[in-house]
């Protein structure tokens, strides 16, 4: 095989990914803008689902409701495992594979458990399902990820650079802050958008732990299935799609334009 | 470094706010829209000034029905100027500040889309009481959300085997009939159900059938017997429904059995026929059904009647069997754990005002139960005999009661093996079975080839 055709090979791989990942939310695009309710065929374009998405109150309050509990607990979450991860980073190498293995065991068991022991211990302490449940118990399937992110900053940091640090005159705090925090940065945003996500498209959780006054999204959706998923969830899912890929994009063309211009300094100086 | 990181943060945060003014400008507006919208806007303002509540798309709707039927066979008036609101009734709980949290079936309540009225939003501005609303699926996760005693609802929609389980354990509180003056509207017919007797707990919030809908293009004659969905010609043509309670029910009616039955030798026959049944189902669904019957994708499917009249698809016709079927119920009933009754009442009357309740059916696409609403509706939907079915095919159908734990778990069991049966596991399984055996078997296969090569490669050096 020559050098061409394995190129062309590789191309058509990644083509058929990108198509195996894409097609489905292109399709669901396109018929965001169907003129009838049918998830099969073609009736002609509309803007009709835009429009009465954003008059129609149940979408729009389920909507602020998962941003809502999204937002907070994966902030909390990121505190919270942050705090964690550097404990157990400091701890003695036994009791660390232990505690880390603890940390695993709700990644690894079947959301639905996380659910079902949850509402078990809410009900068991009388505390009634709401907005505040919904969050805490985002929290609580949140804080492993946020571990298990930030661990791998903190084992390739120089243990010594704390140290050094605080030689050349920090306090424990400026240490940690200038010096700690923006080595496992990195780690801790990643950990943080990976609990926005999952916070965003957990359905199994807030299932059981939603209340009378708040429910989110996903539960939402999943109530529509005795008539029929309305399209103006296409049209959301549609919007939302297109909101983070254009916040991608930025994000990306800043990065490039910033490496540039690091670039030119550097040979500037 | 830093920089980048606090970028990445702030477009974090910036994706949430942007998603959430979007929301709330949204919102905003809606207060806007809703005098945007013709129709809501007499309506409000009508609510306000205390006179008649009628929208004017409806308004000329019932008019040119009125013209086309002769309105003395109606219970009730037809026109919709005859049924103002009592604003004194619904001022009551003014300016306290109360609320609502109202429980109910996705998609079920008429939300101001397609020109209808917003119930909750006009009832909010007519009383002044504040209603959360959420949404279930099933009847079970209802049961589950109550029974948890974490979730406190006003107002819940339950079916009718579902009432008679929540009186049975003491889950629903008495309605005051006192506060419901809109219950002079109701049928009588429906005022005594087999689910609820005397009506203590409940009242009908819709009602529909079981029936077969076919697709007119791929059935060779119109189906008038459950019979059907055990005929050769249609096999792989026919889509059956996904749940336990429905697929028995139509079952045993065929069998010539009560839908309630409790006798185990019965359901076990029923089973039997179920299993008989299963390589003939293309598949069992619930909603998919909409998506296969409007492409043609199946000739005869199992669902409630009313939503058959939602399929994009003109081909599409609807039976009920002349074994009889099932005739359920969605009712309105307070819980226990209820904080504010008379709202709850208010908000119960409220959906059965006959203006509201018209335009709720028609955009739920069941039946009502509310003679006035009924008087109100287009004659095309008053005469409709799948929504309204003639009464001899009520005569023969059932509604679903509350069965023994002990019925209900074998009725599990039973389904569940209709499931397993067949050789429909084995179908499915042997794809991905010969792909992972393929996969060991070339690896056996390479691993042995380059022992092998290696051996001679040792034996070439040696």
């Amino acid at each position: 095989m020559t050098k061409k055709q394995n190129r062309i090979v590789s191309n058509l791989y990644i083509f058929i990914i990108m198509a195996f990942l894409y097609v489905p939310i292109l399709v669901m695009i396109i018929y965001s803008f169907n003129n009838s309710k049918s998830r099969g065929a073609w009736s002609g374009f509309t803007w009709k689902w835009y429009s009465d998405l954003f008059q129609n109150d149940a979408i729009m309050t389920a909507l602020t409701t998962t941003l809502i509990v999204a937002v907070v607990s994966s902030l909390i979450a990121t505190v919270l495992g942050t705090a964690a991860a550097i404990g157990i980073h400091a701890m003695k190498k036994r009791s660390r594979t232990v505690i880390m293995n603890f940390t695993y065991l709700p990644v690894m068991s079947p959301e639905i458990i996380m659910g079902v022991s949850l509402m078990l211990l809410f009900v068991l302490f009388q505390v009634k399902f709401s907005l505040l449940t919904i969050i805490a118990a985002h929290i609580t399937f949140n804080v492993p990820y946020i571990i298990l992110s930030v661990m791998p900053k903190l084992r390739q940091m120089d243990v010594h650079l704390y140290e050094a640090a605080m030689d050349l005159g920090c306090t424990p705090l400026q240490a940690f802050l200038k010096v700690m925090l923006p080595e496992i940065m990195p780690g801790i945003i990643t950990g943080c958008l990976i609990a926005f996500t999952f916070s965003l498209d957990d359905f199994n959780v807030s299932y059981f732990v939603s209340g009378e006054r708040a429910q989110t999204l996903p539960v939402l959706i999943y109530s529509m299935t005795r008539k029929r998923v309305s399209p103006e969830i296409n049209a959301l899912s549609a919007i939302i799609f297109v909101v983070v890929l254009a916040v991608l994009i930025i994000v990306n063309v800043n990065d490039v334009r910033r490496e540039k211009k690091q670039q030119r300094g550097g040979r500037h100086a | 470094m830093r920089k980048r990181i606090s970028l990445c943060l702030l477009s974090l945060l910036l994706i949430a706010f942007l998603i959430l003014s979007t929301g709330g400008s949204c919102r905003l507006p809606s207060g806007v829209t809703v005098s945007a919208d013709p129709a809501s806007e007499v309506a409000g303002a009508n609510a306000i000034d205390g006179s008649a509540n009628v929208s004017d798309a409806s308004d000329e709707t019932s008019n040119s029905g009125s013209e086309a039927d002769s309105s003395d066979t109606l219970p009730f008036s037809d026109d919709w100027d005859d049924y103002p609101y009592d604003e004194q009734y619904y001022s009551q709980l003014r300016g306290q500040g109360t609320s609502i949290n109202f429980y109910n079936w996705g998609e079920n309540i008429a939300d101001g889309s397609d020109g209808f009225v917003d119930i909750i939003s006009e009832f909010e501005a007519l009383t002044d009481i504040r209603v959360y609303y959420t949404n279930f699926a099933t009847n079970e996760e209802l049961y589950a959300k109550l029974k948890s005693g974490a979730a406190s609802y006003d107002v819940i929609v339950p079916s009718d085997y579902m009432v008679a389980r929540m009186i049975k354990e003491d889950m629903l509180l008495p309605l005051n009939y006192e506060n419901l003056p809109n219950v002079r509207y109701m049928d009588p017919a429906f005022m005594d159900p087999v689910y609820d007797p005397g009506s203590i707990y409940s009242l009908p919030y819709d009602w529909n059938t079981v029936g077969l809908i076919y697709n007119t293009k791929l059935v060779d004659e119109p189906p008038d017997s459950w019979g059907v969905l055990w005929d050769e010609r249609y096999a792989g043509n026919i889509l059956m429904f996904n749940n336990s309670r429905d697929a028995f029910g139509l079952t045993l009616k065929y069998l010539g059995y009560s839908l309630n039955t409790e006798d185990p030798d019965e359901l076990r026959e029923a089973a039997e026929l179920l299993k008989q049944q299963k390589p003939l189902v293309q598949a069992y669904v619930m909603d998919q059904m909409f998506d296969k019957m409007e492409n043609d994708e199946a000739a005869i499917a199992t669902y409630y009647s009313g939503d058959a009249l939602l399929i994009d698809n003109e081909n599409i016709a609807i039976a009920i069997p002349k074994e009889g079927t099932n005739q359920f119920v969605d009712a309105v009933c307070i819980p226990a754990v209820a904080k504010n009754k008379l709202g709850a009442e208010m908000f119960i009357n409220f959906l059965n005002e006959p203006t509201i309740n018209a335009q709720n059916v028609e955009f739920i696409g069941y039946a009502t139960a509310n003679l006035a609403a009924y008087s109100l509706l287009d004659e095309e939907l008053r005469s409709d005999p799948v929504l309204y079915p003639p009464q001899e095919v009520l005569d023969n159908s059932e509604m679903f009661i509350n069965l023994s734990d002990e019925t209900n778990l074998l009725l599990d069991q039973l389904w569940t093996e209709v499931m397993a049966s067949n050789k429909n596991i084995l179908s499915w399984g042997i794809l991905p079975g010969a792909t992972i055996f393929a996969i060991v078997a070339a690896k056996a296969w390479y691993r042995r080839k380059t022992a092998l090569r290696h051996h001679y490669m040792t034996e070439d050096i040696l």
